[in-house]
């Protein structure tokens, strides 16, 4: 997740002191890893730079920091930019497990084991999530959501290099 | 034979062998289910978990090995060696069963449909259609006991399935695909209602899913694969 857009987004929708978006950012995306204070403060420093937002004079807000911050035209932009650009699919094509399991055909160990051991690791992962969609909010329920439906993917992928594997053992052994 | 602790598994299936024709099915499994666990049997399509639940809830008889049920404060029970009419008795007073596709029978209400088992248990049907409906609306289906299952949405009617199975408050709930045939959300209203209440009179539930997001809402997995259990699931004892 890209932590200034998400920051400059939440600041598009009015202007704002940075402990509230701190807190903003916690509340809708935090879960359980909250972002700290320096980092809100220097990705705001970076953004006047660059034009994104511009700092109103100074008065008090509920936080304890006087500065209120506002989204420029170009902030925006950007914005919008951010939005609209699709992000590329993740290929992990040089993943780990992949890596283990042609080593572990290669020399002859147990690579049936090896993806049961994985599908046990993620199956707990995905109790975890499940367990966390109780009781929680619709947002929360929705970023569980992602995490399971990622997760069920890597266990399609094992379980089709399970049902390949005698066939995978073979060509990796003639090549 | 021996009376039941609380730690002793409620079935205990050993050496499972089962073929159809030149079709191996199950080839020497060993498997426990813990008292009151919500265990999920994963595995492809032909890997022979249908064939291990049915070996377990004493639908079929095992060519070979066996499979013991121990009741709470019961004596063990070894099913595999029962004739087709006590395990169907045996069945029918302490399992419940829930299919991919309902099931209901399309000529009687939603109501009528989940009495059956008490029903057929001699419960009287005053008594059966009060417990009946106290069980539609526990799984959010108020008001809906006189509509016929082609009158009820994928959810509701596998929703009625559930209450069905439930009804005789049997020890062991089998369900198999039991979400198979609903989308997501339909499929995750009918798990956790399904499964909250099963928690809560702490009925062990075996569900054979191949859904790995369905199997997630189980305490534990086994994987089952050409007929054995995978490499990372076996019991050590």
């Amino acid at each position: 997740m890209n932590n200034s857009l998400t920051l400059l987004g939440l600041l598009s929708r009015q202007p704002s002191y940075g402990y509230d978006l701190k807190h903003s950012y916690d509340r809708y995306f935090g879960m359980g890893k909250p972002l700290a204070f320096g980092q809100v403060y220097s990705t705001l420093a970076r953004m006047i730079r660059d034009e994104l937002i511009r700092a109103l004079g100074e008065e008090t807000g509920a936080g304890p920091d006087r500065k209120k911050y506002e989204i420029t035209g170009a902030g925006h932009e950007r914005v919008r930019e951010w939005l609209f650009t699709p992000d590329v699919p993740s290929e992990t094509l040089q993943s780990n497990l992949f890596a283990k399991t042609v080593i572990a055909l290669l020399i002859d160990d147990d690579a049936d084991r090896l993806l049961d051991l994985q599908r046990a690791e993620h199956m707990t992962r995905m109790r975890e999530l499940t367990r966390l969609k109780k009781d929680a909010d619709l947002l929360q329920v929705l970023i569980c959501d992602h995490g399971l439906f990622h997760i069920e993917a890597d266990l399609r992928w094992i379980e089709l290099t399970s049902a390949r594997l005698t066939q995978l053992k073979k060509e990796l052994q003639s090549a | 034979m021996t009376a039941s602790d609380t730690t002793s598994p409620i079935l205990r299936a050993r050496a499972l062998h089962q073929s159809y024709g030149q079709t191996q099915a199950l080839r020497g499994i060993d498997v426990d289910v813990h008292r009151g666990e919500v265990l999920a049997v994963m595995g492809p399509s032909g890997s022979g978990k249908s064939t291990l639940l049915h070996c377990l809830a004493g639908v079929i008889a095992p060519d070979q090995g066996t499979v013991t049920y121990t009741p709470s404060g019961g004596d063990a029970l070894e099913i595999s060696a029962l004739n087709e009419p006590k395990r169907s008795r045996l069945r029918l007073s302490e399992f419940g069963f829930v299919f991919q596709f309902g099931q209901l029978l399309p000529e009687l209400t939603a109501l009528d449909n989940v009495s059956i088992p008490l029903l057929l248990g001699r419960t009287k049907r005053a008594e059966a259609l009060h417990r009946s409906g106290e069980l539609l609306d526990r799984l959010g289906l108020d008001g809906m006991g006189a509509k016929l299952p082609g009158e009820l949405s994928g959810g509701q009617a596998q929703r009625v399935a559930v209450a069905r199975a439930l009804v005789t408050n049997p020890a062991v709930l089998f369900a198999d695909e039991p979400t198979g045939s609903l989308d997501s959300l339909a499929s995750e209203n009918v798990l956790t209602l399904m499964l909250e209440l099963v928690r809560e009179v702490g009925t062990t539930v075996v569900m054979i899913t191949h859904d790995a997001r369905t199997a997630a809402y189980a305490d534990r997995e086994v994987m089952v694969r050409d007929g054995v259990i995978g490499a990372g699931y076996r019991v050590s004892s």
